[in-house]
């Protein structure tokens, strides 16, 4: 079964050529069975898929497809390489994609553009498997800039708002800043190491480079820039919280879930690359923490519910970061996935909020939901348990093993717990602020008749509830890939240590109740102070990052734009035009139209000729 | 037979042409200037035939009367030009007709 | 002769076509497309053809003027094939974009045009300077008609512009052309204007030099790059649908073949010092003209200067000098010559039907012309670099190759890539998205793209598909000729490097 792992791409592929060719004219069931029956299908495949290599005990399989190209030395083949790390990322992307897929067709159920929205959700999830798949890097960019070019479609798939077109624009070009770094790393990759098949790559710089060595670093710290664009960290992190102007399984799809965790899979992926870079590695661990840090603050401030889950997201994808920059290879994958079960988990069932409430996104104009949406409460509930950390539910012991292994890393690595673990508090005020304002207290505005569900609604969500509590004891496996890169002794920390560890989150959501539930303290009363309004004006703007940005990048490049909007190089040919012209105009006054002008110049220059010829 | 010196001819000749020339710059009367330019035609002719009968030479005849049946040819257009010339514009002075400037 | 015929009967077809202007002004673009059918057919017909030796196919060779070593010596080889198909492919999707668009003169329009392919074909084949110069020039005074008589609001002075820049920079590589036959006079003791006996020549460094920046500005123009590039929005935005997408797909191409085939092979010492500098001017072009084409309001200005940024990556590709960066250089002509006719066309057809070319009066169109928003779409991301799809397979080829040779100037063109985005999803942004300004044109006549569009549109994108998804069939034609190119000039620059 395995040599049908083609069919994985295939089947979503299928089901967009289908939804494109029709442009729009068959039913709406039918779009739904073949939006989301694709998906199955392929998660189908995926799962036997899966079965029969973990029981073959292969540690991986290539599959070779069709040749792409071979042009002196360089042929990379549409091959598809399947190892643990590879197996766990697929079932994620056809598993929950296909839940969100499956939500989406209730979801979408009134938008006239159901078909597109189904076309480009079959694209992406055929763009994500080909990123994860792809055997070499060419392949796996293939993927990366698909996934990037659905990602713009879908934000901006509610074209007719030009904000919503902005912030389409806005990601993809942000992105692609990341993917240019990361396509000269391949460039620099094929000069120095003469293939990007990613394991013979892999190989030849273990034999090749030693740790340390600049080529090395260069290569890491540009394929990091690719990582960062996509994950959505720093410096490139702007675009993820205006990208939620897309469709809300969007955002659980896409910008949770999927295709901002590719940088994560990017970096476990080439990690033989970044070990031989600690310095890198460590910097990926020092973009995770600030990152994470800042993206806390910031989801504290906002007031939207799904620019708070934005945040969030890039709060937890830090956290990946995190994982990878310490050498927690498996641990950072592992809360890759359960990050996919409890964030896919919220997005949807704020989708259901969203939904039930009119397009009302404001959790201030929320309030005291828990009986009108029950489903959406439990999903939140769980939902965001899993995403503090509380104990035994799947974030917990993702986070946990990054935090102890961060812990456990000497030299800065005290310092990065302790960021993390801060984190984590933060993490878990934020998330409950959201829990409190929008379920409990007082029902402020008009409060939903009835929650909008259905069993293609609901079922998602119970499955992603039992995904979210129960994930954690998942084993994923993906020792065979990481095998020698790190240590699989049990964690040994003091009980003191990790009491704490759980202790702070909970911390965080006891905060949490006390300002949002109790009103304890007053937030009002806090923000009366100056300081307190500019501190939450700036982290509310994201740390002024896409105020500088817009300074140092946008306004210079319009300011160009805008005073060489006529070329200047046609400048230089209009002046020709203009110097011809004038000495077109003084040679024209010569013809003063008078005969005897004429004759007198003709006599003048026959007698020059016949002086000419004396004097010579 | 005691025959003219060369230069004389020559010199003639060149009087000739100058009139004509100075007659082509200087009048505005379009009839004038057609008929300085068969003075100045005629000036070459003269230095033609002042050659030929230098040198015995019957080309130099042969020429002479090629530049007169061109300067009949040329005056009978001329002319017309002239008649066509007046019909237009209702005058025969040549600056009126300046209009072919740059 | 099969090379000859193809040229001939674009020829006839065009004298056919102007006739039957006579008999109906519907019958030369029927005449038009037969002819240009047929010459696709014996096009594809070549493909069987087995190669002689050198890999030439249907080769040629007759006295023209033999006083002076002329001959009309036409062959091809796997890249000539590949230029030739492409013309032939684009001559078809110029006639139909034509099809309802050309009312007025529509027989001396099909001459015209066919006559251009006919010149197109010439160069693409001719392997004696002096006859490569000649169709150089008889594709060139078609397309001026073709801007002039049929073009839009501006048309005289961007016809004039695009002749003179064209006719200047021709001048300069015949005074090259026959300073070479001239220098094969004196070494050999005949003229010769024979590629292959041209090869031969040598020449000081300086004479070299200067000959080969002939070439090189002449090629550049056409192609065109920065500093020479600033006929070609004008050109474009005048000139009627069918000659952009003549002039977009297939004549900017001539310029880039010229640099493979004549100005490197021909010069290469000269060459090998010139590269840093071509390629800094490509890295410059990449940059400066998506920069440009930011700003611009008039949607076909726009393309025409994302045409040059795009064409800068073959400049990079030809100086790199590899076969990686070559085959990206080739690559990247045939996809451009869909992606851009592509555009062109979508322009074209927007401005048949709202009578404007002005982005900021558009706005909102997915929902009146969701057909063509799709199309617009697919070409622009096929332009920005998609990978799948033939640019890509182009682009990044050639900067790969190009990192093994300069990485400063392939870094700074890579910046083009992030560039490519920002235009290209602007266009849609301003076109196709926001919302729906029906107060600023006549909307009566938007309608969606009819099924002959349809047609066309489809055929590009499969072709544009083909090239992103299976590269090799294109690569394997022109993989011989660029190995033979690459050991032709080896052995010199090999020599040079070891002084």
């Amino acid at each position: 079964m395995q040599e049908f792992i083609w069919l994985l791409p295939s089947f979503p592929l299928a089901g967009f050529l289908i939804l494109v060719l029709t442009s729009g004219t068959l039913s709406r069931i039918t779009v739904a069975v073949i939006g989301a029956g694709s998906i199955g299908l392929s998660f189908l495949v995926a799962s036997i898929i899966a079965v029969q290599f973990l029981g073959s005990g292969d540690d991986y399989y290539i599959k070779e497809v069709w040749a792409w190209m071979s042009v002196g030395g360089f042929s990379p083949g549409f091959s598809f390489y399947l190892d643990g790390l590879s197996l766990v990322m697929m079932l994620i992307i056809t598993g929950v994609g296909f839940l969100i897929h499956l939500y989406a067709t209730g979801y979408m159920a009134d938008d006239p553009s159901y078909s597109r929205f189904f076309s480009y959700m079959n694209l992406f999830i055929a763009a994500m498997l080909m990123l994860v798949l792809g055997d070499n890097l060419v392949l796996l960019y293939l993927g990366w800039e698909g996934v990037g070019l659905c990602s713009y479609l879908l934000i901006g798939f509610w074209y007719t708002k030009p904000e919503n077109g902005y912030a389409a624009r806005k990601a993809f070009v942000v992105t692609r800043v990341g993917d240019t770094s990361m396509a000269i790393g391949l460039f620099l990759l094929f000069a120095q190491l003469g293939t990007l098949n990613i394991q013979d790559m892999l190989h030849v710089a273990e034999v090749e480079w030693n740790i340390g060595s600049g080529l090395a670093i260069a290569t890491t710290m540009l394929l990091l820039g690719g990582a960062v664009g996509k994950s959505a960290q720093l410096p490139l992190q702007t675009w993820l919280p205006d990208a939620m102007a897309g469709p809300t399984p969007i955002s659980a799809l896409i910008h949770a879930a999927t295709m901002v965790t590719a940088g994560v899979y990017l970096i476990a992926r080439t990690h033989v690359l970044f070990q031989l870079a600690p310095s890198v590695q460590l910097l990926v661990a020092w973009i995770g923490l600030i990152t994470l840090l800042m993206a806390g603050f910031t989801a504290l401030t906002q007031s939207d519910i799904k620019r708070i889950l934005a945040f969030s997201t890039v709060s937890q994808i830090g956290y990946m970061f995190l994982g990878l920059g310490v050498g927690a290879w498996s641990a950072a994958i592992f809360h890759l996935m359960t990050h996919a079960f409890f964030k896919a988990l919220l997005f949807l069932a704020s989708g259901t909020v969203i939904l039930s409430m009119h397009h009302e996104q404001s959790i201030f104009k929320m309030g005291g939901l828990r009986k009108a949406l029950p489903v959406s409460f439990a999903s939140f509930l769980i939902g965001s348990l899993a995403l503090t950390a509380f104990p035994y539910t799947s974030g917990y012991f993702s986070k946990d093993e990054i935090l102890l292994a961060a812990l456990e890393l000497d030299g800065p690595g005290i310092f990065l717990w302790a960021g993390g673990v801060l984190g984590a508090f933060f993490t878990g005020i934020y998330t409950f602020r959201l829990f409190f304002v929008v379920f409990f207290g007082e029902t402020s505005g008009h409060p939903p008749e009835k929650e909008v569900g259905g069993w293609h609604m609901n079922g998602p969500l119970i499955v992603l509830m039992v995904l979210s509590i129960f994930g954690g004891f998942i084993s994923i496996p993906v020792d065979a890939v990481f095998g020698h890169g790190e240590s699989h002794e049990e964690h040994h920390v003091s009980a003191l240590v990790h009491g704490f560890m759980v202790a702070v989150p909970l911390l965080g959501i006891l905060v949490s109740y006390l300002c949002f539930h109790k009103k304890v303290f007053s937030i009002e009363k806090l923000m009366s102070y100056s300081i307190s309004r500019r501190l939450h004006k700036f982290w509310h703007s994201g740390w002024g990052m896409d105020w500088l940005y817009d300074r140092v990048f946008v306004f210079p490049f319009l300011w160009l734009s805008r005073i060489n909007h006529a070329d200047l190089v046609d400048r230089f040919y209009g002046l020709i035009v203009e110097v011809s012209k004038s000495a077109n105009k003084m040679v024209v006054k010569s013809q003063t139209g008078y005969l005897r002008w004429y004759a007198f110049i003709m006599a003048l220059g026959l007698v020059a000729l016949l002086l000419l010829g004396i004097i010579l | 037979m005691s025959s003219i010196p060369i230069e004389h001819g020559l010199v003639l000749s060149a009087i000739l042409f100058a009139i004509g020339l100075i007659g082509v710059l200087t009048r505005r009367n379009i009839v004038f200037v057609l008929m300085s330019l068969e003075i100045m035609l005629n000036a070459s002719g003269l230095a033609f035939i002042v050659a030929a009968s230098r040198w015995g030479h019957a080309e130099g005849q042969v020429m002479f009367l090629m530049i007169l049946t061109l300067a009949a040819a040329e005056v009978a257009v001329g002319l017309g030009l002239i008649i066509q010339m007046f019909r237009q514009f209702k005058t025969i002075d040549i600056n009126v007709l300046s209009e072919m400037k740059g | 002769m099969i090379l000859v015929y193809l040229i001939s009967i674009l020829f006839v077809g065009g004298l056919v076509a102007w006739l039957s202007e006579r008999v109906d002004p519907n019958y030369p673009r029927i005449v038009a497309l037969a002819t240009v059918l047929i010459d696709l057919v014996v096009m594809i017909s070549l493909l069987g053809v087995d190669p002689s030796s050198g890999g030439w196919v249907a080769s040629v060779n007759a006295d023209w003027i033999p006083r002076f070593g002329i001959s009309f010596y036409f062959a091809a080889d796997g890249l000539s094939l590949l230029l030739i198909l492409l013309t032939g492919f684009l001559g078809v999707i110029a006639v139909g974009s034509a099809w309802d668009d050309i009312h007025e003169k529509t027989g001396f329009f099909y001459f015209n045009l066919l006559w251009t392919l006919a010149g197109v074909i010439g160069v693409f084949t001719a392997l004696d300077l002096f006859l490569f110069f000649f169709f150089w020039e008889v594709m060139l005074i078609p397309m001026y008609f073709i801007i002039a008589i049929w073009g839009h609001e501006n048309k005289n002075y961007a016809a004039m512009k695009f002749f003179i820049f064209t006719q200047v920079t021709g001048m300069l590589m015949l005074v090259s052309i026959i300073m070479l036959g001239y220098l094969h006079f004196l070494q050999m003791g005949m003229f010769s204007f024979n590629y292959h006996d041209l090869m031969k020549v040598e020449a000081s460094g300086t004479i070299e030099y200067l000959m080969m920046l002939g070439f090189f500005v002449a090629f550049t123009t056409k192609l065109p790059s920065v500093p020479f590039h600033s006929w070609l929005p004008d050109a474009h935005s005048q000139a009627p649908t069918a000659g952009s997408v003549i002039l977009a797909g297939i004549l900017l191409k001539t310029g880039a073949y010229g640099l493979i085939r004549f100005a490197v092979p021909l010069f290469p010492e000269s060459s090998l010092d010139f590269s840093p500098i071509a390629m800094g001017l490509a890295a410059f072009s990449i940059l400066y003209c998506a920069k440009v084409a930011f700003a611009q309001t008039d949607i076909k200005r726009l393309i025409a200067y994302t045409s040059v940024s795009h064409m800068g990556f073959v400049t990079l590709g030809v100086y790199a000098w590899n076969e990686l960066a070559l085959q990206g250089a080739v690559m990247t002509m045939l996809a451009h010559g869909l992606s851009a006719a592509a555009l062109f066309m979508l322009a074209g057809g927007l401005q048949h039907r709202i009578h404007t070319r002005n982005m900021q009066h558009m706005g909102g169109f997915w929902g009146k012309v969701p057909k063509m928003a799709v199309v617009a779409i697919f070409f622009s991301v096929a332009a920005l670099g998609m990978p799948g799809l033939g640019n890509f397979i182009g682009e990044f080829l050639a900067l790969l190759g190009a990192f093994q040779s300069n990485i400063l100037f392939t870094v700074i063109a890579a910046f083009g890539l992030i560039l490519a985005s920002v235009y290209s999803l602007w266009v849609i942004q301003q076109v196709f998205q926001g919302e729906y300004k029906a107060d600023k044109f006549e909307d009566s006549h938007l309608l969606d793209l009819n099924r002959r569009e349809m047609i066309y549109f489809g055929a590009m994108m499969i072709g544009l598909i083909w090239m992103g998804m299976y590269p090799q069939s294109f690569l394997n034609l022109s993989e011989p000729v660029l190995i033979e190119l690459l050991n032709n000039t080896q052995a010199v620059t090999a020599a040079v490097v070891r002084n």
